[in-house]
């Protein structure tokens, strides 16, 4: 139990915990975008397949059971990375109580960390805001329709300004990935010479796949490719 | 050439610290960093002035003890040298020199540029050890150690513990050194057995001192004297996780 509880007490485990997380939400992140995507396929193929995510899984499990499941893995693991970072934040910080009066910025390389902690933060706000927006219908600037996903999308996004903000909103995102992807083959010692020159290219490749696919629906309803 | 220095004052671990500044008016190129120090010192004492006290000991970059931070770098700007192998040659006349001492919880300062890196010490004694059968010596090629394994262990046992690595660390992470430590003996038949143990151990008593956590800068390795490479941490963060999933552990 000792060693298994490593992973939650020492810095490496905490690390680990953090990297592993995070690789579970870029399978999510995928996965999302993938879907998102049908809406290209019509009103009545997006909404099926919206339908068809709440009966994941039956008749093997309960009505929604399927995607509960989901829902509690993809939250565990957003809870389990944002403590861990939380945590190894406040510890590194308590590290160097005394800065140094000369720093060398081409040691410090501080855009990186800033990038990945408070381009975390940030990206933190926007899912809670995506949430509001399309899960819970709090925000939508058009009318929100339950069960009507199509509509909800495109009527939110026939509004430039929260289209821009949409795009916007991708670039933490994708930045996020670009540096996170590359350092979790350290972080899980995934690390040979026979493949990390293909570290960058593959973080490169993923994270651009990511912002255009998702970038393409809120610009395709302002171009009028898609309407209600 | 001259060099204008400003150098961390501080008489002791819990007085506050200040820079003080020295015009060293006649530099030699041939200089080594510390001998340039010895010689701004001699002129101090022979004024009736304190001279600043800095760690030495080999002065060919084996013993790891003479760090410092030279303009916001340790061991200075030139790369893969300790402080005391940085010739004058790479300053050039009038240059301004900021010189402090490690900055780290965990390497608290003694006096002026001295920190206290017993802390390294103490990671050792957690686990930087193989189990041996004493008496006489055994057959020397008893014990088969392929090739490659003994390059790579030998790359990393380079390490002279001289903690520039935690120095660099925005995290003040002694993640280099402790991936050196345990790669070299993780590496060799030899140190199989305690090898997730040890990776345990010496991990445990890192966080214990207060150094942070590594968040792959790579700082570390950009001033180590040695080169030691990320590639080791790498394999730390692997054995780290293979100690913690399916390693045979002692009776807990
Ligand atoms: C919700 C807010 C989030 C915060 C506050 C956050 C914060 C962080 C921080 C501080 C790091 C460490 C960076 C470093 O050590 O240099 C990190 C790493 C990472 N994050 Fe996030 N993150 C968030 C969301 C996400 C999401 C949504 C994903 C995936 C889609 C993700 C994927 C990753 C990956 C793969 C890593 C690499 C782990 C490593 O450094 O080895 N993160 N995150
Ligand atoms: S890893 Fe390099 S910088 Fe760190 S203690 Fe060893 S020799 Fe010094
Ligand atoms: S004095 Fe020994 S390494 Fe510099």
């Amino acid at each position: 139990m000792r060693a298994l509880s490593s992973l939650w007490r020492l810095t490496v485990g905490k690390k680990i915990i953090m990297a592993a997380t995070g690789a579970g939400l870029c399978a999510f992140v995928l996965g999302h975008m993938a879907g998102n995507l049908k809406i290209f396929l019509g009103r009545e193929v997006f909404n099926h397949y919206a339908e068809w995510l709440r009966h994941i899984g039956e008749p093997l499990l309960p009505p929604t059971a399927g995607l509960c499941v989901a829902r509690l893995g993809i939250i565990a693991c957003a809870a389990l990375h944002i403590t861990m970072a939380v945590q190894l934040y406040l510890l590194s910080d308590a590290a160097r109580p005394t800065r140094y009066n000369k720093v060398d910025n081409s040691l410090v390389l501080s855009r990186t960390s800033l990038m990945m902690r408070l381009g975390g933060v940030t990206l933190g706000a926007f899912i809670l805001f995506h949430l509001a927006h399309l899960t819970w219908g709090w925000i939508c600037p058009g009318e929100y329709v339950a069960g009507d996903p199509y509509n909800n999308v495109i009527a939110g996004f026939q509004h430039s300004w929260l289209a821009a903000f949409y795009l916007l909103a991708m670039v933490p995102l994708c930045l996020h990935l670009y540096h996170g992807i590359w350092s979790a083959f350290q972080t899980l010692g995934l690390n040979s010479p026979r493949y990390n020159a293909l570290r960058r290219p593959l973080a490169l490749a993923f994270s651009l796949l990511v912002f255009v696919g998702n970038a393409s629906i809120p610009l395709a309803v302002q171009a009028g490719v898609l309407h209600l | 050439m001259k060099l204008t220095l400003h150098v961390w004052r501080q008489s002791g671990p819990t007085a506050p610290g200040r820079f003080e500044t020295y015009v060293a008016p006649d530099v030699n190129e041939h200089m080594s960093f510390l001998e340039m120090l010895d010689v701004v010192n001699e002129r101090l004492t022979a004024e009736g002035k304190e001279p600043f006290a800095f760690e030495h000991d080999c002065r060919e970059g084996i013993c790891g003890s003479c760090g410092m931070v030279i303009n916001g770098r340790p061991h200075g700007k030139t790369g893969l040298t300790a402080t005391c192998q940085l010739h004058m040659r790479h300053f050039s006349d009038g240059e301004e020199l900021w010189i402090e001492p490690y900055r780290a919880k965990a390497f608290p300062v003694i006096r002026d540029l001295i920190v206290d890196r017993s802390a390294f010490d103490r990671i050792i004694q957690a686990g930087g050890y193989i189990s041996a059968r004493t008496g006489s010596a055994p057959e020397a090629n008893a014990i088969l150690v392929p090739k490659p394994a003994a390059d790579w262990a030998m790359d990393a046992a380079q390490c002279i513990g001289c903690g520039a690595c935690v120095a660099a660390c925005p995290n003040a992470s002694a993640m280099l050194f402790l991936s050196a430590k345990v790669s070299h003996l993780g590496l060799l038949p030899q140190g199989q057995p305690e090898r997730y143990e040890r990776v345990q151990r010496m991990l445990e008593q890192h966080d214990a001192e207060g150094f942070g956590n590594c968040t792959n800068h790579g700082a570390c390795e950009a001033v180590c004297p040695k080169g030691i490479s990320l590639d080791f941490i790498a394999k730390l963060n692997r054995d780290m996780l293979a100690s913690a999933l399916r390693a045979p552990v002692a009776q807990e």
